[in-house]
């Protein structure tokens, strides 16, 4: 049972970061219409941000104070927020109006350029770094189960970002506005929608989550490197596409289900080696059963 | 046209035989590099049949090389003990055989349940699958896990990998020249218009799906016979991206095209060694460059075809 519960607490943890990673992919896909490949890499560029940040916030602040810790992840997700908007300005928007294969593989490309230049000894080059605790960290018992605290802090920012973004796109006007080029680009910009603002705010706020999460991944990784975002940002994809691509509340119950099977996966013996599969292995079977995803709703093609 | 392409297909494996009779005055590097060519025209013009005629795109091209690899090294590590030394090419050819086939098999199994998806959702489930085969192989002892298999005998030589490169080429041109490969075009132009007009889109993809995955093993062996050495995380992701890139750069759906970028592809890394750790960086903002730029391929002069949205 403490097993279990233990697990639990892990898989959820892990779940709401790939849930945070999952938004970004499924509100670009929803504008776009494609997978944006190079969001793994801000992912990356976030937990480096804070990485650099972090000494410079510490002089302003009290070391590992909450308020310091508030202002790199803010600032971080700032810095993401700009790349992101910069991607799509510069790698996306010149091919709109191409068909969709083209962006998937400018996409690549871009995650290509991100990784191999980051990985340059120049620019932050390919060893391995620590990650500075941004806060005190403890451990609280409660019977034969240990919660660490930032596992908490993870599940309670995430909360609260899952909430902010639900009212974003659902009670806002930028968020109608997005909502009306993911239905249809042409009438949203006939009814004197700025498409091209929406789609960079859209990029902007999903930059800035993976930016959040990236920060939150270090935290619980070893270490941080230019090719940390490849493993969790291919698994938060298939999280999107198992909730169903598009779909925000799909995309936060996707994250769940897959860090919470891959945790379960990982802490069973004959399973634990074929930790890195299981992701993929439950999206094939989720899209056989449910080819739109778990909340996406199949769409007849009309000729 | 058949007769010209059967003329091309013997012209080229008489070129292969009377090149790899002469190949000991070669240079090891050159020869080991003219090999690389080969290997890697038949992954490009393989997944042209799919993604470029076909139309599916398809993420997990790797996936299937490593089957291929993996099968026929294991018959070949089995059994050349047992075989006399004058019958290793019977023994090659059965091993890269049953590669080709068990790589096919694999492209059924993936091709089957998926190919009723479309466009992103093919590439992600392809992507995912190249990488449960890439997780599954780190997983068997019997093959070396993540550690590799090794001391793969050296039986790739100039003349197995062009002759098979020539065998590829002439086959799938053949193919889709063919009636019923006009069902592959039919396909790709509008999978709508194509069933209305009684071609069916998935027994046309599965099909696709099986010949490139079937060629994709033959190239999987050839390889392991050529490295002599087989890790799973060569078969990762970026394999299937590099094959990708060869089939776009030559121009979704062109071969010649598509066999000029898989020869570019190849050599490009060795002539940026002097950069060292700038070339995947130039490799990246070429792709990007280039699908912004010239989207429908570097070699497609061609008629433009009708692009879809």
């Amino acid at each position: 049972m403490d097993w279990f519960l233990q697990q639990l607490i892990n898989g959820l943890a892990l779940g709401a970061i790939y849930a945070l990673i999952a938004l970004g992919y499924t509100m670009v896909y929803g504008v776009l219409r494609f997978i944006n490949f190079a969001h793994c890499d801000v992912l990356m560029l976030g937990a480096f941000a804070a990485y650099f940040l972090a000494p410079a916030v510490a002089h302003l602040f009290a070391p590992q104070s909450y308020l310091g810790a508030i202002v790199i992840v803010v600032l971080a997700a700032a810095i993401c927020a700009v790349i992101g908007i910069l991607i799509e300005r510069l790698a996306y928007r010149p091919l709109r109006d191409r068909p969709k294969l083209t962006s998937l593989i400018t996409a690549i490309g871009v995650s290509l350029f991100i990784e191999y230049t980051c990985q340059l000894q120049a620019v932050f080059g390919a060893q391995t770094r620590p990650f500075p605790k941004l806060l005190p960290q403890q451990d609280f018992q409660f019977g034969g189960l240990s919660v660490s605290s930032n596992d908490v802090i993870v599940l309670v920012v995430t909360a609260l970002l899952l909430a902010a973004m639900r009212f974003i796109v659902m009670q806002t006007k930028t968020g109608t506005a997005m909502r009306a080029v993911s239905f249809n680009e042409n009438a949203a910009a006939l009814m004197g929608i700025n498409v091209n603002r929406i789609i960079s705010f859209t990029f902007g706020l999903g930059s800035a989550l993976a930016g959040v999460a990236g920060i939150f991944y270090a935290m619980r990784a070893p270490g941080i490197e230019p090719l940390m975002g490849v493993q969790p940002g291919l698994h938060a994809f298939v999280a999107a596409v198992v909730g169903g691509i598009g779909n925000l509340p799909g995309a936060a119950l996707g994250g769940l289900v897959i860090g919470l099977l891959e945790t379960f996966a990982g802490g069973i013996p004959g399973l634990s080696n074929y930790r890195d599969g299981i992701a993929f292995a439950i999206l094939i079977l989720i899209l056989l059963f449910k080819p739109a995803g778990l909340l996406g709703k199949a769409t007849v093609e009309k000729v | 046209m058949h007769t010209g392409a059967k003329r091309f297909l013997l012209a080229a494996i008489f070129v292969a035989a009377v090149a790899s009779y002469f190949s000991a005055q070669f240079n090891r590097y050159y020869l080991g590099l003219a090999i690389d060519v080969g290997i890697n025209i038949i992954l490009a013009v393989s997944l042209n049949l799919i993604n470029g005629h076909t139309g599916q795109f398809s993420l997990g091209h790797a996936g299937f090389m490593a089957v291929g690899g993996y099968t026929a090294a294991s018959i070949t590590l089995a059994l050349s003990p047992k075989f006399p030394a004058a019958a290793t090419p019977v023994l090659f050819a059965g091993a890269l055989l049953a590669g080709g086939l068990t790589a096919a098999l694999a492209g059924l199994a993936v091709g089957v349940p998926t190919l009723r998806l479309r466009g992103d959702y093919l590439a992600i489930v392809t992507l995912g699958f190249g990488e449960i085969i890439r997780v599954i192989f780190e997983n068997m002892d019997c093959v070396g896990a993540a550690s590799g298999l090794k001391g793969i005998p050296n039986y790739t030589n100039f003349f197995w990998a062009w002759s098979l490169a020539a065998v590829t080429v002439f086959v799938i041109t053949c193919l889709v020249n063919s009636t019923y490969g006009r069902g592959f075009i039919a396909v790709h132009d509008d999978e709508i218009a194509a069933s209305a007009m009684g071609v069916n889109p998935t027994k046309y993809k599965v099909t696709a799906f099986v010949i490139g995955a079937f060629f994709a093993g033959l190239a999987g062996g050839l390889y392991a016979h050529h490295k002599q050495f087989l890790s799973p995380t060569g078969f990762d992701f970026m394999k299937s991206i590099d094959i990708v890139v060869m089939v776009i750069l030559g121009g979704m759906g062109r071969t010649t095209g598509v066999i000029i970028a898989a020869i570019l592809l190849t050599l490009l890394p060795e002539f940026l060694r002097g950069f060292a750790e700038y070339r995947m960086i130039i490799y990246a903002l070429m792709i990007i460059v280039l699908m912004i730029a010239r989207p429908q391929g570097l070699f497609n002069f061609g008629k433009f075809k009708r692009t879809k949205t």
